[in-house]
This record gives C-alpha cells, sequence and structure tokens, in this order.
C-alpha cells in the first residue's frame, strides 16, 4: 500500500531554494500612518536532497517557520525561487498548485490545536484524499487508513474514535498518518515534538526516522531544540532574524561551528550530566534580536557581535563555502 | 556552588506526605499521591518530570495557590517547622507567602497585568509586604530592577509589560519575587518559554542571585539539561509521587529507578550522537485510578510480581532514594552514558 518512492535519481535536489525573500505588510502605526514591511527572510538558499533532513533552528523570530510555508507555498515570496523536483514552482497557481501539494505536506507543532475534536481519527486521516478528490467516501479509504494507523503505531480501534481520547503522542501521529495520507515525498514538520514530553518525543523521533527510511521522504525539520536536531537531521541550518548565518553537516555544524552566533547558540544549551554542564563555557551575548522593520543594514547579528567591524554594520556577509558543504555569513570567521 | 557549602540544619521547607486531588467531571484526579521532600538554607532543589506528574501541584500548594475544583486531602506543608495548615497556620501562611517564599511562574506574558506600569506592579508588593510608601516602593523597584540585570531601570519604571521582550519580562518577575528578601524561591518552569540564549542568561541569573542572597530555590522543569547546570539535589516525579531523590550528580550518573533511567536515556544530548533514541514505551497511567503497586509498572522493562505492591522510598545509598522493588544501577551508568544503546 505504502510504496517506497521510486528510487531517486542521483544528482538533482528535491528542493532548492534560491535567494528567497518574505516580506509581511504590518498595520500601520497610528491612524494616518502607513503600513510598513517587516523582511521575516532575506536571501534565504538551501538545498535538500531526496531522503534527506535538514534542521532548521533559530530562536523565536528568526523566520523558520516562514521558511517552511514559503516553501510549501502557504505564504508568498517577494523575491527569489522555489525549484521542486526540477520545476520553479516560486509562481504556480490553481491546478498545478493542488498537484503540487499533494508532494509536500505539513505536520505541526500543536497536536491538541491541529486536529478538528469533532471529526473521528478516519475522517481526519481520509481528508486530504478527499479534498484531492483521490475517494469519493470515507469507507472506501478504510483500508488504507487502517494500514496508516498501523504504519505510524496507532491502536486497530482508532478508527472511530475522536481526538481527545489520544495522549499528545499518538495525537502527534494521528497527525503524521495524516500528511502520509497522499504519500508525498517532502514533509515541512514544523517544531513536531516540541509539545511533548520527553519520553513520548523519543518515540515521535523514531517514528520519524523509521518512516524516512521506509518511505525515502525527505524533512525540512524546523526545531528550536538543538539537541533533538542534532538526532534528526543530515544536514543543520541556522538562521538569525530572517538570514541564514550557517549551513553544514550535522557533525561539522555541531563539532566546528565557524559563526559567532552559532558559538553561542550551542554554548547555551544545558547538557543532562552535572558534571560535564559545570564544566561548559556559555558564551553569552547581550542584546535581543534586531526588529526587523528597520533591520540594521550590514550584518543582522552585527548589533550583538563581539567581532564586529565597521563593514559588518555596513555590509551584509553572504553564505560562503568554507570547506565542502559548510558555508558561513560572516565577514571575520 | 559546591554541595558541602549546604548547611545541614534544620530545613526551611517541609512537605509531608502531601496528597491533592482535584474533582473534575472525569472523576476524582488524585495529583499528589503523597509527596515528602524538604529543602535547607541556600539549597537548589530541581524537581523534573512530565506533564501530570505533579511538579507543579507541589509547588501551588506550597503557595496556597491549589484552588477549586483541587484540595489538598491529606499531609502537612511545613515553613521553619510550623505548620501551614489549620487556623494558626493559615494566618502564619499568609504572613510568609510572597514574602518569605515567592514564586515565579513560567509564563511572563500572562502573570504581568498589561495595563500598569512596571514600577506600579513592583511597588505594590513592597508597598503591602513590607509597608513602604510611594516613594521608598519606587526607589527599591529600580534597586531590584537593576539587580536582575535590566539596563536604565528609572526609564523602565514607566513602562508596561508590552514594551519587554520575553527575557525581560521575567527578569521582572524575578524581581517582584525578590522584592521582599525571600528565603525561598520556587520557580516553575521559568525558561520554559523563552529561547535558549535568554534561558541561558536568566539562569546565569538565578545561580548568581542565589550565591549573592543565600536564597535556597526549588526549580520546577521538564528539562534535565537545565537541572544538571544549576541543581544541588533532584527530585524525579511520576505519576504524582516522587520516585527517586539524591545529589543532582548521582541521580544523572547512577539513577537507580527505571524511570529515572528512561528519562535520561530518552533525552537527546548536544554533545552526543546516536542512530536511534531509547524511549520509554507507553504513556503515564490515568491519575482517575491509578495502578495498584508501582505506578510505574506497565512501562518498566523489570516489572515483574513484587511491584504490584507500590514501593515506597527508600535509601539505596546514603545520599539517594528510590522508591523501586528492584533498584539498578544500570550497565552504562558509569562513568558515563555510553552513546549508543541497543533497544
Amino acid at each position: 500500500m505504502l510504496n517506497a518512492v521510486p528510487a531517486a535519481s542521483p544528482a538533482p535536489p528535491l528542493l532548492s531554494v534560491q535567494g528567497l525573500d518574505v516580506t509581511y505588510e504590518t498595520g500601520a502605526q497610528g491612524f494616518w500612518g502607513r503600513p510598513r514591511a517587516f523582511k521575516a527572510l532575506e536571501d534565504i538558499s538551501f538545498d535538500l536532497r531526496p531522503g534527506e533532513t535538514l534542521g532548521l533552528v533559530g530562536e523565536s523570530g528568526s523566520g523558520k517557520t516562514t521558511t517552511g510555508r514559503a516553501v510549501l507555498r502557504r505564504i508568498k515570496a517577494s523575491a527569489g525561487k522555489i525549484v521542486f523536483q526540477g520545476k520553479d514552482i516560486t509562481n504556480v497557481s490553481g491546478e498545478q498548485l493542488r498537484k503540487l501539494r499533494r508532494n509536500m505536506q505539513l505536520v505541526f507543532q500543536d497536536p491538541y490545536a491541529s486536529l478538528n475534536p469533532r471529526m473521528r481519527v478516519i475522517d481526519i486521516v481520509a481528508e486530504p484524499l478527499l479534498v484531492h478528490g483521490l475517494i469519493r467516501h470515507v469507507d472506501e479509504a478504510r483500508d488504507r487508513i487502517t494500514e496508516l494507523l498501523r504504519v505510524v503505531g496507532l491502536p486497530a480501534d482508532a478508527h472511530d474514535r475522536f481526538p481527545h481520547a489520544f495522549s499528545g503522542g499518538q495525537r502527534q501521529r494521528i497527525g503524521i498518518a495524516r500528511a502520509l495520507a497522499l504519500q508525498p515525498e517532502f514533509i515541512v514538520a514544523d517544531e513536531p515534538v516540541s509539545a511533548l514530553d520527553v519520553s513520548v518525543r523519543a518515540q515521535v523521533v523514531n517514528l520519524m526516522q523509521d518512516l524516512q527510511k521506509e518511505l525515502g521522504l525527505s524533512y525540512l525539520f524546523i526545531a528550536h531544540d538543538l539537541s533533538v536536531v542534532r538526532h534528526i537531521s543530515h544536514r543543520v541550518a541556522i538562521l538569525y532574524a530572517g538570514r541564514m548565518v550557517e549551513v553544514a553537516e550535522r557533525d561539522e555544524l555541531y563539532d566546528h561551528p565557524i559563526h559567532p552566533y552559532t558559538e553561542a547558540l550551542l554554548s547555551a544549551v544545558p547538557v543532562p550530566d552535572p558534571r560535564t554542564q559545570r564544566q561548559r563555557k556559555r558564551i553569552v551575548y547581550g542584546g535581543e534580536i534586531p526588529d526587523l522593520v528597520n533591520p540594521p543594514p550590514g550584518c543582522r547579528f552585527s548589533t550583538r557581535c563581539p567581532l564586529a567591524t565597521a563593514q559588518c554594520k555596513q555590509e551584509a556577509p553572504k553564505l560562503t563555502e568554507r570547506s565542502p558543504g559548510h558555508l558561513v555569513a560572516c565577514w571575520n570567521r | 556552588m559546591s554541595v558541602s557549602a549546604i548547611s545541614s540544619s534544620a530545613p526551611l521547607l517541609e512537605v509531608d506526605n502531601l496528597k491533592v486531588e482535584f474533582d473534575t467531571r472525569r472523576g476524582l484526579v488524585q495529583g499528589l499521591r503523597g509527596v515528602t521532600l524538604s529543602i535547607g538554607r541556600g539549597e537548589t532543589l530541581g524537581v523534573v518530570g512530565e506533564s501530570g506528574s505533579g511538579k507543579s501541584v507541589t509547588a501551588q500548594a506550597v503557595m496556597g495557590l491549589i484552588d477549586m475544583p483541587g484540595r489538598i486531602a491529606s499531609g502537612d506543608i511545613r515553613w521553619k517547622g510550623r505548620s501551614l495548615f489549620g487556623r494558626d497556620g493559615e494566618r502564619y501562611a499568609q504572613d510568609i507567602r510572597g514574602k518569605e517564599v515567592a514564586m515565579v511562574f513560567q509564563d511572563p506574558m500572562t502573570s504581568l497585568n498589561p495595563v500598569l506600569k512596571i514600577g506600579t506592579q513592583i511597588g505594590e508588593v513592597l508597598e503591602r509586604h513590607l509597608g513602604m510608601t510611594r516613594a521608598q516602593a519606587r526607589n527599591r523597584a529600580e534597586e531590584l530592577l537593576a539587580a536582575v540585570g535590566i539596563s536604565a531601570p528609572r526609564r523602565r519604571l514607566d513602562q508596561h509589560p508590552h514594551e519587554f521582550s520575553g527575557g525581560m519580562r521575567q527578569r521582572v518577575m524575578i524581581a517582584m519575587a525578590i522584592a521582599c528578601e525571600p528565603q525561598l524561591l520556587i520557580a516553575d518552569e521559568p525558561t520554559t518559554a523563552l529561547d535558549v540564549t535568554i534561558q541561558a542568561q536568566i539562569l546565569e541569573l538565578l545561580a548568581q542571585l542565589q550565591e549573592t542572597l543565600g536564597l535556597s530555590v526549588i526549580l520546577i522543569t521538564h528539562d534535565l539539561g537545565v537541572v544538571a547546570g544549576l541543581c544541588h539535589r533532584v527530585a524525579v516525579m511520576y505519576a504524582g509521587q516522587i520516585i527517586e531523590t539524591g545529589l543532582a550528580e548521582d541521580v544523572f550518573e547512577r539513577p537507580a529507578h527505571p524511570y529515572t533511567q528512561g528519562l535520561l536515556r530518552s533525552t537527546p544530548r548536544l554533545d552526543e550522537v546516536s542512530d536511534r533514541l531509547v524511549s520509554i514505551e507507553g504513556t503515564p497511567p490515568n491519575l482517575v485510578v491509578p495502578p495498584e503497586g508501582c505506578s510505574f509498572q506497565q512501562r518498566c522493562p523489570l516489572s515483574g510480581e513484587a511491584c504490584r505492591k507500590a514501593p515506597r522510598l527508600e535509601h539505596i545509598r546514603p545520599d539517594a532514594e528510590a522508591a523501586c522493588w528492584k533498584p539498578s544501577v544500570p550497565a552504562w551508568a558509569t562513568p558515563l552514558m555510553s552513546p549508543s544503546m541497543p533497544s
């Protein structure tokens, strides 16, 4: 039923994002004021290979959710290009966009808010099939959904129950089953385990890894928890205030961070081991994420960075390759 | 912050076999099922557990914040040896709560009044508890803001909460909590709503205040990393009970209860890579009808006949207690956890 995707051809990436900008209009300040532009994302570029997990990390307001939504074409890009399976999808619309969405799905953060409490599990999981016209009635998909529920590890009698009968972890499994219903190749998982308790979080992370192996899925895994990201990702990208500051293979990034922000971020994550934790050196930079309505002209981290020079405050650094696959946007490192 | 620095004098706060129930539509939920803990002067106790384990309820009971439909069914809470229950106790409790014992909540957005200036909100505490005049309170409030690391405190006094960022709001909450120079600070998930770099700043502030003011701190959190950095002792809660407690190093390196072991192993670590996380199968029990015997037995890999009877918290080493019939030191425990475990 759930066949693995056909073996991907070696070269082209599944998804390629090039110079993506997203600008939100914010409300006017004052009655006569004009709406202001809020630059949520600026010049974001990355590739995602078939079967790969790219971890997208950043603090609140860094633009990680916006990136996920823009890639799925749920938010309009104001500049840049999104290429999916070799096709430019930046401006597709109508029926083409609907078809496209069968191939890219979203798993949400909050398993309590993202499931309709009045729908049975079978209706929730079958809804994408109905919406896309693949079935005309839920009963047609009963077998398929039984299989899906089995795949995500839910009890066989889950069908006719309502979301309230399930725990947080089980609800997240329902959300994953729904995302898988259309057999997508690409899933954006927006903080899928942040709302879960530690022991249950491990179950869901393991499930996502198993599904990836079985079905050849590619994940854009959005999270703020660097420990979970290290565990699940093949490559990791760090966002700061709407710009990508560093991207590298997982171990390379964690063991040899280059950007000062990445360094500070990694040092701030506590390790559950008292002896190690008390010896770790924390790099603490004061200040907060800059206002994105009037971002600083140069590097966005320059307001907090101890290395900042006049150049950093004038000119934004571009991502440049320091070693194969390790890209950093910094003038001084 | 050495462990030996803790004085061995009488404990500041004692919670004794506390039981709390919540009368809900689904039945009587036994939120706390006999919790006993104590904290000494200058000590930091970390209370860890998953949602529903009762860690916040314990704090709320100490602060007198258990409201309908909850009620304290039995047990005792003593502050410096005097009970907070009974008619005398309640008057005593009113005097010390907010003054000698203060609390910081998880969400600084909802714990501050959005329409009052920060200065007014801090001043209120000082006027009520210490009987200061408005002018005195304002000066003291400024000192407090400076003490928690807020720059330009005088100007900040006249701002409203929305003008502060999340981390700054949590600093304001801490300033309010230490306003009356409490001896015990209860912090309930103080950094859960914050970003990691801001979390690091707040934890640093707590450690620094503890040292300068000689505070005792109860830190309630689900994040084992936060506990590891800050706490002398740890109490692990599961299904309304403390199932293991001891010195932090000890509990983290030689956990004896299978739940603690599972919790530590299922937590991904920044400094380690493994191919697969070890998860604890199943979910915590329903506390309307708590299981007979050990509450962890359905999920426990070691459970057996003996576990049908409820284990009590007992010493397994001089400084460590666990509620388990088969406490064990797992093979992976010493000296450091091995990176990957076969599941």
